[in-house]
């Protein structure tokens, strides 16, 4: 399992749009995508239960991805973070 | 009339038809069924046939409104997609042996008040996402197609609950002139939706829509918010004066905006806006005005419960310095007194105002208030391309007595180390007869003239402004008032120094060709006539 932590910058925190391409992003790989806010978390390919993590501008996050294409996966998803969040 | 008030979320004025959008036929009926199997294999087809629908709605999104207004028909899409979202439905299909229709339903409720009941603003609009999406697949199982306009209507005024993206998206547009709507918010993608389709739309009405409106005439204002049904003459008549303004105030934008003020014969002329407040400043913006001629700081003064301090000050007019970028900004210092009486001043009572303490007299008598603003000028000057104007001047002595004021706050703010700009420059404003006799001794000593017309007329015919009755002796044309501008003009050219005019004669269609030939350098005049006088100066010779 591979993971890492990045704190939100977008003033709108992980709206519906972004939300809709990280769903989108995730698809790609077959390993597991788990985003952590708080006590919460979500399944990175669920938009509903993604959304619902209502993360905001400021919170910290952490993603694990576990499976064949972890590495890969979670590179692409982090420096998707970081660019688009 | 009925009147309906709301909250405006797209500009424009609507005239035409109350046209009741009926959501109907989405009642669901709950059925048992005997193979879950089948309602499953039922409900995925009609789950493919909504993913087909907004692929083809994100696709006429992105021709209407642009990629970024469709991508939620993208994202309605990734969520009729969601692994849980469809575990849902076929879980209650399977489990309670009901129809699809039913476990839809009951899945919409549930997701949608996990959004609405979020804490934030945005995400408990998102409910109305699931319950779009949902909606779309209801419709579908029960076979319904989606309500039309009627063929041969036009300008109607659509009136609903509410209305979802999609649906907002599907009706044919050159048929609606308004949207009404008497719940949304303004984060709606039905308001964003309006906007970007430059529709008016009133939303939030907070009443319920009676069916007895349907088909009765109205006019809604998107500036205001107010919904008029079965408008009395009087109202359709100042709606429709209305409308033509703003319409030809958005002709002039589309013809004139970044064109130059320039005469016919290749003089260029210096057009700026007159703001009241920091507020104004959109406007004077969004008109193309190419600097500001007059800023009236007296806001800041009427606005508060007693003096505003320096920060207050600064924080105001580094937002207009900033806001113009290298464009001038002509701050003049407040003018208080006269009709603008403030209580903690303390000023006392004058059996003549108009002729009393007011304006430069107060600063000059009371300069650590004068200080302080010109202070907050002076910082402001750092941000932008700022100048100082001096109101009320009748001799030289006062602005002399004025730099000093200017020089000391100068060179506090260097001993602080606090910048500025050391290149301000300083006018005053011509508006009694006083200034125009003597303005060739006072153009040696300024950097501009801003002729304010207002008052000059009022000292120079010997016409309060705030009593009615002399209001017809008032005449702007009048040959004295004309005669000391064209003196004031070239007096001020003797020295070298600009000369513009920033009262409301500035803006006078007959009269600026007249100024044009005396020479003027500059009007300025209220943010929605700087396209105006622009167009009259580019068919003017000079």
């Amino acid at each position: 399992m591979k993971e890492f932590t990045y704190k939100i910058c977008d003033e709108l925190g992980i709206h519906a749009r972004p939300a809709g391409l990280l769903v989108k992003k995730a698809g790609e790989f077959s390993s597991e995508t788990i985003m952590y806010n708080g006590e919460k978390s979500a399944d990175m390919k669920r938009i509903f239960a993604l959304m619902s993590l209502g993360v905001k501008q400021g919170d910290t996050i952490r993603v694990t991805v576990s499976g064949a294409d972890e590495d890969e996966a979670c590179a692409e998803l982090e420096s998707f973070l970081k660019n688009n969040l | 009339m009925i009147t309906f008030s709301g909250k405006p979320v797209s500009a424009g004025i609507g005239f035409g038809k109350v046209w009741i959008y009926d959501k109907g036929g989405m009642a669901v009926k709950r059925r048992h069924i005997a193979d879950a199997e089948e309602e499953i294999k039922r409900y995925e087809q009609a789950r493919a046939l909504a993913t087909a629908e907004l692929e083809s709605l994100y696709y006429k999104a992105t021709r209407e409104i642009g990629e970024a207004e469709a991508q939620i028909f993208s994202i309605h899409k990734m969520m009729l997609e969601d692994i849980d979202y469809n575990e849902s439905v076929e879980n209650i299909i399977a489990k309670q042996m009901i129809n699809a229709e039913t476990a839809v339903l009951q899945t919409a409720e549930t997701f949608s008040k996990m959004f609405s009941e979020m804490e934030d603003a945005y995400m408990q609009a998102r409910a109305a996402d699931v319950v779009d999406i949902s909606d779309r697949i209801i419709r579908i199982l029960s076979g319904e197609a989606t309500q039309n306009i009627g063929d041969g209507e036009k300008n109607l005024i659509i009136f609903a609950e509410d209305l979802a993206p999609s649906e907002t998206l599907q009706m044919d547009k050159t048929k609606i002139t308004a949207f009404v709507t008497s719940r949304g918010s303004s984060a709606s993608h039905t308001a964003i939706l309006a906007r970007s389709l430059s529709i008016p739309a009133v939303i939030g009405l907070h009443r319920e829509i009676g069916k007895e409106l349907d088909g009765k005439p109205a006019v809604v204002d998107g500036y205001t918010g107010v919904v008029y049904v079965e408008p009395t003459r009087e109202v359709i008549e100042e709606l429709t004066e209305k409308k033509r303004k703003k319409d030809m105030q958005k002709e002039l934008l589309a013809e004139l905006k970044s064109k130059p003020t320039e005469t016919l014969d290749g003089r260029k002329i210096r057009l700026y806006a007159n703001i009241g407040s920091s507020g104004d400043l959109g406007a004077a913006v969004l008109n193309d005005a190419e600097g500001i001629g007059l800023f009236r700081s007296e806001f800041l003064y009427l606005e508060s419960k007693d003096f505003p301090s320096e920060d207050v000050q600064f924080e105001a007019y580094k937002t207009v310095a900033e806001g113009m970028g290298d464009k001038l900004v002509i701050i003049r210092t407040m003018d208080i007194g006269a009709d603008k009486k403030i209580d903690y001043f303390g000023l006392p009572e004058e059996e003549n105002p108009a002729m009393g303490m007011r304006a430069i007299r107060i600063c000059l008598d009371r300069r650590d208030i004068f200080k302080t603003q010109l202070r907050a000028i002076l910082r402001a000057s750092a941000f932008g391309n700022v100048a100082i104007m001096l109101p009320m001047i009748v001799s030289r002595d006062e602005i002399i007595r004025a730099k000093e004021v200017i020089s000391e706050a100068k060179e506090e703010l260097l001993a602080a180390n606090i910048p500025f700009s050391q290149e301000i420059s300083l006018g005053i404003m011509i508006e009694t007869p006083a200034a125009v006799m003597i303005s060739d001794i006072l153009a040696k000593e300024v950097d501009f003239f801003s002729i304010g017309t207002n008052d000059l007329s009022q000292y120079m015919l010997a016409c309060d402004r705030q009593n009615e009755k002399v209001a017809e002796f008032i005449d702007p044309h009048h040959e004295a008032i004309l005669r000391s501008i064209e003196m004031v003009i070239e007096n001020g050219h003797k020295a070298g120094i600009w000369v513009g005019i920033c009262g409301e004669m500035g803006a006078d269609e007959m009269l600026i060709p007249r100024f044009l030939k005396m020479g003027i350098d500059e009007f300025s005049v209220a943010p929605s006539q700087v396209l105006t006088v622009r167009k009259v100066v580019r068919k003017s010779r000079s």
